[in-house]
């Protein structure tokens, strides 16, 4: 008998189907990745096992956890399955927790909620649990609280709550996704050895196939609700039948083909610089210390260069961009563009500055709900002494929409009727439309969907071609950075440790993180080679 | 924890020492003259004279700003123009009013408010949340001196449970003067506990739409076990400061309730100072004000940081 059993749940919320006729099964020690883009009711599915599903949700079919139907158990039953019988980790560990209750607290909970044992016992179970997800007591004090750790370890205690009473079944809804590969690394292998090692079944959500492919023995792929292929591992690899899992696989694996360029004219100039944050004093009279959030940084971007520039969260990759657009004043070194400095006498430099424009990861946050497009895309004319009006703006607006593939009336839109891709191409045009010398593309492509962002990485190629475009392209996904990058700075800790030919530094790194890195990245099966 | 409420101190001995100076300077450029206002206009140039030596008027600005400031650090408030008694103790007397009677007040609306607000989240767009958001509305709409004549009406005309109004003082006993002020307390609290409800039902709302309350309930937590074990005390930090401002509020904006049921308070003596123009008096009086919420909001500090861990270590 298989540990949990769906059999044609079906799921709607105030009436809009979410979930049609979803199958699927899980034995004990199997892992069974669950896989799509966003809206597929992957994460759906997963709060549905758990009956932690939004109010006005309708569920139809069978959940058996056990032989024991979960939909019609009721609440108080489910409570007590909860937490004992399955176990849940959630996506974002810096809001997964209680930020005013201590960690040996919110992992005991688990155990005394559920009067498992006396609070003595309990006190060593949380201990013992803690240790086994990598935080020994020692190190890692039972009073510590949620904001004194990492994204990693607070990862780490929402396993530990999870799996406190050892549950014959572990959801994990992205566990990873938040996290930096190197931690990814970790933290996926402490939820394989937790499976081997408890003989538990892992239901896994996530939108990475790299993941999907190294972890699962079964995967289930989902959209718009329905399961549209599912199998074991190396078949389905082998074996694609349906053409959205191949679509998938393709556009995760993307490669874009950059046009020549043949740039040695210099365009942005790093030199030596250093950027420090103040720290709160430690004491009433003690000097404020300080943060060095760039160290001593220099490089150089040609004119019709593609640079890509990889690092961990908390290295310096955002600071370093913040410093080169001219955001916030550098404390020693110099950035020059075009050969003229970007801040002058402790101002941003105007003349600089508009010939920089910026495209960030966000495509919901970055633009003002009540501008239409027309209005969001002209923004950066402000930067210029003579904008144009009249039809030449009209004109303007149109070549840039059509160049990024929307339509010219578009340009009377709002946002909110946009996709998130749309949005990001929106953006785009946005940094285009005052034909720029640089742009920096801050994790631009970050949130989306693969098939969405295999699009941009096209429309990105293309414009290359086009217009010509020298870019900075800030990210923290390698596979990324390799197709769209002619060459790569790695970042440590403030510190540019390694840079090269992208192609170069990927096959032959120099520098041990970055070795470390490409070691942590999950990496996407050849699916040629496995079919072949 | 001690370094932050080290800091939040001095924040308070510099509000306080630049609240000082403002209060004074703002008396200072305010027309009459004291001396003159007490004599009548008849008065003499030198019997003038004399009583502004005696009132301590004749110094330089920056003389009478230390000796006020140095008189108010030993509890010495100066003379009253009007009475000729010590400001201290009539500040004194009125406070043994207006200080009991805040706190009864603010610990009634707590009482209301909390588990009101608290009910009305967990039953969201239900019949429950609806009724209590409906009395909050009419709570926040009716002013605070209909709510005390028709308790007056009520409860002391018709039911005679209780006096109609007047202060029975403490030497008669705890009971009777806390049963005195019950009416009044009751007519403060009223709008507002509405208020406090409704900002402790929203802050609540916000909170269980976290993260770690999905959490809680993924551990097993029942829905009401989540919400008093996790969501409560989260929801406390945005609750703490209104209730700090409805502390200060209380201790002097309570004028028209000391009036409808003629009590000594703070609130009438401010306004009978400032009809007589009593300068010493309106003065002291705001500097304790001042002084009162300053020392309020220092405490709301302080409660801060024991329901959030993040501001200890963060100082």
């Amino acid at each position: 008998m298989s540990l949990l059993e769906v059999e044609n749940l079906s799921l709607s919320i105030h009436g809009a189907p979410i979930l049609k006729k979803i199958n699927l099964s899980i034995d004990p020690g199997q892992i069974v990745a669950v896989t799509g883009e966003s809206g597929s009711g992957k994460s759906m599915t997963a709060l549905a096992v758990m009956q932690l599903l939004p109010n006005g949700a309708q569920t139809q079919g069978e959940i058996r956890l056990e032989g024991r139907d979960v939909l019609t158990t009721p609440e108080a039953e489910m409570c007590a399955l909860r937490g004992a019988a399955i176990g849940m980790v959630f996506q974002e560990p810096m809001t997964a927790l209680n930020p005013v209750k201590t960690i040996g607290d919110q992992v005991m909970e688990t155990i005394l909620i559920h009067k498992a044992m006396p609070a003595t016992q309990a006190l060593d179970r949380t201990k013992e649990v803690l240790r086994r997800v990598g935080l020994p007591p020692e190190r890692f004090p039972l009073s510590r609280y949620p904001h004194e750790l990492s994204g990693g370890q607070r990862q780490r205690v929402v396993i530990a709550m999870a799996i406190a009473l050892r549950p014959t079944l572990l959801i994990a809804d992205e566990p990873t996704t938040a996290l930096d590969v190197t931690t990814q690394a970790q933290i996926l292998d402490l939820l394989k050895g937790l499976v081997r090692e408890y003989g538990m079944g892992l239901l896994m959500i996530t939108h990475d196939l790299a993941v999907v492919a190294d972890m699962a023995d079964q995967i289930v792929v989902m959209r718009h609700g329905e399961v549209v292929e599912a199998g074991p591992t190396d078949d389905l690899l082998r074996n694609m039948q349906h053409p959205y899992t191949r679509m998938l696989f393709e556009a995760s694996g993307h490669q874009v083909a950059l046009p020549d360029t043949a740039g040695d004219r210099p365009l942005l100039e790093v030199t030596q610089v250093v950027r420090d944050y103040h720290l709160p004093r430690k004491g009433l009279f003690d000097k404020p210390g300080h943060h060095r959030a760039v160290d001593q940084v220099s490089f150089t971007l040609n004119r019709g260069e593609r640079l890509g520039l990889v690092g961990e969260s908390g290295c310096g990759k955002s600071t370093l961009t913040r410093a080169i657009l001219g955001l916030e004043e550098v404390q020693a070194g110099e950035i020059r563009l075009d050969g003229a400095p970007v801040f002058t006498g402790h101002k941003p430099n105007p003349a600089v500055r508009r010939k920089m424009q910026v495209v960030f990861q966000d495509p919901y946050g970055s633009f003002n709900p009540r501008h239409k497009v027309a209005r969001l895309i002209t923004e950066p004319f402000h930067l210029l002494d003579t904008p144009p009006t009249g039809t030449e703006r009209q004109d303007r607006i149109a070549e840039m929409l059509t160049a990024v593939g929307l339509s010219p009336n578009d340009a009377g839109k709002y946002i909110h009727e946009f996709s998130g891709g749309q949005r990001q191409r929106i953006a785009i045009a946005r940094a285009l439309i005052i034909r720029p010398e640089l742009i920096l593309f801050d994790e631009a492509v970050s949130a989306l969907d693969v098939s969405v962002r295999a699009q941009i990485l096209d429309l990105l190629a293309e414009l290359c071609a086009t217009y010509d475009l020298t870019y900075l392209f800030i990210s923290h996904d390698l596979s990324v950075v390799r197709t769209i990058t002619d060459r790569v700075m790695v970042m440590q800790a403030g510190k540019i440790v390694e840079q090269g030919e992208t192609e170069q530094v990927f096959t032959h790194p120099q520098h041990s993180y970055t070795r470390t890195l490409i070691d942590a990245a999950p990496v996407l099966p050849d699916i040629g080679a496995l079919a072949g | 924890m001690l370094r932050y409420a080290l800091k939040r101190l001095i924040s308070l001995m510099i509000s306080l020492a630049v609240a000082s100076v403002v209060i004074f300077a703002v008396i200072e450029v305010a027309p009459g003259d004291p001396a003159s206002f007490m004599l009548g206009v008849n008065a003499q140039e030198d019997t003038l004279a004399a009583l502004r030596a005696e009132l301590g008027l004749d110094g330089s600005k920056l003389e009478r700003y230390f000796n006020w400031v140095s008189g108010m650090l030993v509890g010495d408030f100066g003379t009253s123009y009007t009475y000729r008694t010590p400001v201290s103790q009539m500040i004194a007397d009125r406070m043994w009013v207006s200080l009991p009677l805040a706190l009864y007040a603010l610990t009634l609306s707590t009482l209301i408010a909390f588990p009101a607000g608290i009910y009305a989240a967990a039953r969201r767009g239900k019949p429950g949340d609806l009724t209590v958001m409906g009395a909050t509305q009419l709570g926040i709409a009716v002013p605070n001196f209909w709510f005390a004549m028709m308790l007056v009406l009520i409860f002391a005309i018709n039911l005679r449970w209780f006096n109609a109004g007047g202060f029975a003082g403490w030497d008669q006993g705890l009971w009777t003067g806390l049963h005195s002020l019950t009416l009044p307390a009751i007519a403060l609290a009223l709008p507002q506990a509405a208020i406090l409800a409704r900002v402790m039902r929203s802050s609540l709302l916000d909170i269980l739409g976290e993260d770690f309350m999905r959490t809680a309930r993924a551990k097993g937590l029942s829905r009401r076990q989540a919400l008093w074990r996790h969501g409560v005390r989260n929801a406390l930090i945005p609750v703490l400061t209104i209730i700090g401002l409805q502390f200060s509020f209380l201790l002097a904006g309570s004028i028209i309730i000391e009036q409808v049921f003629y009590l000594p308070g703070l609130g009438r003596l401010v306004f009978q100072a400032i009809s007589a123009r009593d300068l010493i008096v309106v003065e002291s009086v705001v500097m304790l004000l001042v002084f009162a919420v300053i020392t309020v909001n220092f405490l709301v500090d302080l409660a801060y940081a024991a329901v959030d861990p993040r501001l200890r270590s963060r100082t």
